[in-house]
C-alpha cells in the first residue's frame, strides 16, 4: 500500500496548474456566462493538448484507456481555476463512448473528443433533466431509460443557473438513435458514476480555491487595528474550511482507485459538502465585498452550490453510501 | 497509488484475527474506569503481552513484533472489528513509549518498556495541574535538587487511570527563575505509591473514578528516572503530543467497528421513514472511510521518510467531533432505551464527549491548523 499520489500523477497537476495560471480563466468564465465561447474554447484547445480527455477514452480511438485517478487529479486543478464548460459532461460521454463497446459510434465521436477538437454534454438516466452547455457543446447525447443513446437534434430554452458560467437545457425528444440495449445501460451507469467523480474532483478544487483566496485575504484585510485573520472567530472558521477539504481528498483518490459506487458516493458527498461549506466562509470572511459580482471570488462562490448538487445530491449519495455498506455487512 | 495491502501484512492481519477470535472474552470486561474492570484489563493486557499482539509495532525486544504503521493499523482494524476490550495501557503505550524510544537511555527503555508491554506496570499521564490546562507551560508543581536525585512538590489533576495505576510520568518546574515559561522544565517518571503520593480519585461525568488529582509531597525521584536532560521537559513533552494527537491515539479500526455497529443497529431499530436518521448513520459510514484513508495517506508519507506536523491536529478535531456524532447517532436510534446507563452505547457516549477536550483542547488545536497550516497571524495565547 502507498497511498499518495505518484510523480507522473503530481506532474500531471503541476501542468495543468501552470497551464491554467497562465490563461486568464476568469476572463473566459465571464465570456462563457455572457454567451461568448471564444475564450473557453481556446483554454478548451489548451487543455485537450496535455492529454486531458485522452484520459477517458480507449486506446483504439486515440485515448489513453480509462484512467480515473489522473483524469481524477486534473479535475481538482480544473475546479480551482475554475474553468468553465462541460468538461465533465466531455468526460462522461467520452467513457459512455468507450464502454459501448459499439464501434461505429465510438469511431464516430471519440478520436474528435479527445483531440478537444469537438466537446459533448449529455444527460443521463437517473441524474437530472438539463443538459450542461448544450448551447455550446458539439454534441448532445441523451440516454433514455430504456436504453437508447440518441444524438438530440437541439435544446430547448437556454436557462441560467446560479452560476452564470453553468447554463441548462432540457434536450429535444427524438434524434438519431446511435446504439440500443442493456449495453447502453450499463456503459451510461459506468458514464454517470464517472461524472460524480469528477464533479467531487472538481468541487475539491473549488473549495481549494475558495479557501486559498479567504487566507489571503484574512491575512491582508484590517480591522480594528489588525489583521481579521488574527481573529480567533476567523481562523476557526478556516480551520474547519481546511479540516473538511483535506478528509474529502483522501475519498476522492480511494474513489478514483476503486470506482465502487459506494466510494465515489462517499467522495462526491464530502467533497460536495466541504467546497460549500468553503463558499460559505468565503462569502462571510470577505463581508460585502464578497457579496459582489465584481470580485472574482464570485466565480467560484457560485459554482460551489450547483457542483453539490449536480451529477448526485448528498441525499441521493447518502443514500447510495448506505444501501453498499448494508450489503456489505 | 495503491490501496492493496502486501501479502505479509495479509498474513499478519489473518494471524491477529485468528488470534482475536479464540481470545476475545466472550462477555464484555466491566468498565476500566473501576477498581474490578481495571484488574480485568490487566489480565487481557498479559493476555495480549503473552502472544506478542500488546505493542506490536515496538522493537521484538521489548514485547513487540517490530513491525510498520501499516501493520499496525492493520492490526487496529482486526482488534476493534473483534470486539475486543479497551486498552487500560493506552497512556504508556501511546505517549510515555514514543517518548522511551526517542529520549530515554538504552538502561530506561530496557527497565521500563518490558513491564509496560505486559501491563504489569500501568502508567498514567500527570501533566495538567488545577491552574495549568491548555496554558500547560504554567504549570508550578517542582522538582527540587537533592542528593541522588529530585523531589517532587505540587499538584497535578486530571490524570487519567491514576486511580488504579502503578506509575506517572510528568513534567516539573526545575527553574523556577528561567526566563519564559517553558524553559527550565524537566521530564520524569515516578511511583504513585511513594511516600509523599496521594492519590484523589475523582468521578467523572458518569461517576466513574476515570482520573485523579495527584497530591505530591517531597516526592523522591531518582536521577534514573529523568527523561532526556533536566530543563528539556518542555521539547520531549511536545514530541510527545504530536504522538496523541497523531497517528497513534486513535486508529482508525476503532471507529470503522463503530459505523459498523451503528449500521447494524439501524438495520434493528432504525424507522425508513426516518431519513434525516438514516443521513446520520450514513455520515458516520462516511467518517469511518474518510478517517482511515486520511491516516493511510499520512503513514504512506511516514513510510516515505516524511513527517507529520502540525497535520496531527486534523485528526484530532477530526475524530473527537465524528466520535460524538457517531454515539448521538446510537442513542437516537435506541429511543427510550437511550438513556439507560447500563446500554452498551452508554459510557462510550460519555467517553466521547471528553474528546474535544483531553490531548489539547479543539480550540487549541484550531489554532494550531490556523496558523501553522494557513499561516494566519499567531494570537494572544
Ligand atoms: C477525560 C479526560 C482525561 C484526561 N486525562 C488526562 C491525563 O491523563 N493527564 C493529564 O495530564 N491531563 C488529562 N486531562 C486534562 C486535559 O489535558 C485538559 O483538560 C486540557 O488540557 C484542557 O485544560 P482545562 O481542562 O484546564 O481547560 P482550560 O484550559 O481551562 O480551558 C477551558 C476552555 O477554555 C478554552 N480555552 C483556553 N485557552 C484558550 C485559548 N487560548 N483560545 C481559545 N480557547 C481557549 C478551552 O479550549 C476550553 O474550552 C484529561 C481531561 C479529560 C476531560
Amino acid at each position: 500500500m502507498r497511498f499518495l499520489p505518484s510523480e507522473e500523477q503530481s506532474d500531471f497537476a503541476r501542468t495543468l496548474r501552470g497551464l491554467l495560471a497562465a490563461s486568464d480563466v476568469p476572463a473566459a468564465v465571464r465570456a462563457w456566462g455572457a454567451g461568448d465561447h471564444a475564450p473557453g474554447k481556446a483554454l478548451w484547445a489548451r487543455l485537450a493538448a496535455t492529454g486531458l480527455f485522452a484520459l477517458a477514452a480507449d486506446e483504439a480511438h486515440e485515448g489513453m484507456g480509462l484512467m480515473p485517478l489522473e483524469l481524477a487529479t486534473g479535475f481538482v486543478e480544473l475546479g480551482r481555476a475554475g474553468v468553465p464548460g462541460p468538461l465533465v459532461e466531455t468526460a462522461a460521454a467520452a467513457v459512455l463512448l468507450t464502454r459501448l463497446g459499439d464501434e461505429a459510434p465510438a469511431k464516430r465521436f471519440l478520436p474528435g473528443l479527445v483531440a478537444g477538437e469537438t466537446s459533448a454534454t449529455l444527460t443521463l438516466p437517473g441524474a437530472g433533466p438539463y443538459a450542461l452547455d448544450a448551447d455550446a457543446a458539439t454534441h448532445l447525447f441523451t440516454v433514455s431509460p430504456a436504453g437508447e443513446l440518441r444524438l438530440a437534434p437541439g435544446a430547448g430554452p437556454l436557462r441560467t443557473s446560479i452560476d452564470p458560467a453553468r447554463r441548462l437545457a432540457l434536450p429535444d425528444g427524438g434524434g438519431e438513435l446511435l446504439a440500443a440495449g442493456p449495453a447502453v445501460t450499463a456503459a451510461a451507469r459506468d458514464a454517470a458514476d464517472w461524472a460524480r467523480l469528477l464533479t467531487a474532483a472538481q468541487c475539491l478544487g473549488t473549495g481549494e480555491a475558495l479557501l486559498a483566496r479567504t487566507v489571503e485575504y484574512a491575512k491582508q484585510r484590517t480591522q480594528f487595528g489588525t489583521a481579521i485573520g488574527g481573529f480567533q472567530a476567523v481562523k476557526h472558521r478556516l480551520a474547519d474550511t481546511l479540516l473538511g477539504l483535506e478528509f474529502a481528498r483522501p475519498l476522492l483518490w480511494a474513489a478514483a482507485l476503486t470506482l465502487a459506487p459506494g466510494e465515489i458516493a462517499a467522495a462526491k458527498l464530502t467533497a460536495g459538502e466541504a467546497a460549500y461549506a468553503a463558499a460559505m466562509t468565503a462569502l462571510q470572511l470577505h463581508g460585502a465585498v464578497g457579496y459582489t459580482e465584481e470580485l472574482d471570488l464570485s466565480l467560484w462562490l457560485r459554482k460551489a452550490r450547483p457542483l453539490r448538487d449536480a451529477w448526485g445530491s448528498p441525499s441521493q449519495c447518502r443514500a447510495a453510501v448506505l444501501q453498499e455498506r448494508l450489503r456489505a455487512l | 497509488m495503491d490501496l492493496n495491502h502486501a501479502a505479509d501484512v495479509e498474513a499478519f492481519r489473518a494471524e491477529a484475527r485468528d488470534w482475536l477470535a479464540a481470545h476475545v472474552p466472550a462477555t464484555p470486561l466491566p468498565s476500566l474506569e473501576t477498581r474490578e474492570g481495571f484488574a480485568a484489563h490487566r489480565e487481557w493486557e498479559a493476555l495480549l503481552h503473552s502472544a506478542r499482539w500488546s505493542v506490536v509495532s515496538w522493537p521484538e525486544e521489548y514485547g513487540g513484533r517490530g513491525v510498520d504503521i501499516e501493520h499496525w493499523l492493520v492490526f487496529e482494524e482486526e482488534y476493534w472489528a473483534s470486539g475486543a476490550p479497551g486498552r487500560v495501557s493506552q497512556n504508556g503505550i501511546n505517549l510515555l513509549a514514543p517518548t522511551l524510544f526517542d529520549h530515554a537511555t538504552d538502561e530506561q527503555r530496557a527497565r521500563v518498556l518490558p513491564s509496560m508491554a505486559s501491563g504489569e506496570v500501568i502508567w498514567a499521564q500527570a501533566w495538567s495541574e488545577p491552574g495549568s490546562g491548555s496554558d500547560l507551560a504554567s504549570l508550578t508543581s517542582r522538582a527540587v535538587r537533592t542528593e541522588g536525585g529530585w523531589l517532587l512538590s505540587g499538584q497535578k489533576t486530571w490524570s487519567s487511570r491514576a486511580a488504579f495505576a502503578d506509575r506517572a510520568f510528568g513534567i516539573f518546574r526545575t527553574d523556577p527563575d528561567a526566563p519564559k515559561p517553558h524553559q527550565g522544565l524537566t521530564y520524569l517518571m515516578f511511583d504513585l505509591h511513594a511516600p509523599g503520593v496521594t492519590v484523589r480519585p475523582i468521578g467523572r461525568l458518569d461517576g466513574k473514578p476515570a482520573f485523579a488529582e495527584l497530591f505530591l509531597d517531597e516526592v523522591f525521584v531518582p536521577d534514573a528516572d529523568v527523561i532526556g536532560e533536566p530543563g528539556q521537559g518542555w521539547r520531549i513533552a511536545m514530541s510527545t503530543t504530536g504522538n496523541e494527537r497523531g497517528l497513534t491515539l486513535r486508529a482508525p479500526g476503532r471507529f470503522l467497528a463503530a459505523a459498523d455497529r451503528l449500521v447494524e443497529l439501524w438495520q434493528s431499530h432504525g424507522d425508513p421513514a426516518d431519513t434525516a436518521l438514516r443521513d446520520r448513520v450514513a455520515d458516520a459510514v462516511v467518517g469511518a472511510r474518510a478517517y482511515q484513508l486520511f491516516t493511510w495517506a499520512n503513514a504512506s508519507r511516514f513510510a516515505a521518510g516524511e513527517t507529520i506536523g502540525a497535520e496531527s491536529s486534523l485528526n484530532k478535531v477530526f475524530w473527537s467531533q465524528y466520535d460524538i456524532a457517531l454515539h448521538e447517532s446510537a442513542l437516537d436510534l435506541l429511543g427510550p432505551d437511550a438513556e439507560l446507563a447500563d446500554g452498551e452505547w452508554a459510557e462510550p457516549w460519555i467517553f466521547s464527549l471528553a474528546g474535544p477536550i483531553y490531548a489539547g483542547t479543539n480550540e487549541i488545536q484550531r489554532d494550531i491548523i490556523a496558523e501553522r497550516l494557513l499561516g494566519l497571524p499567531k494570537g494572544r495565547r
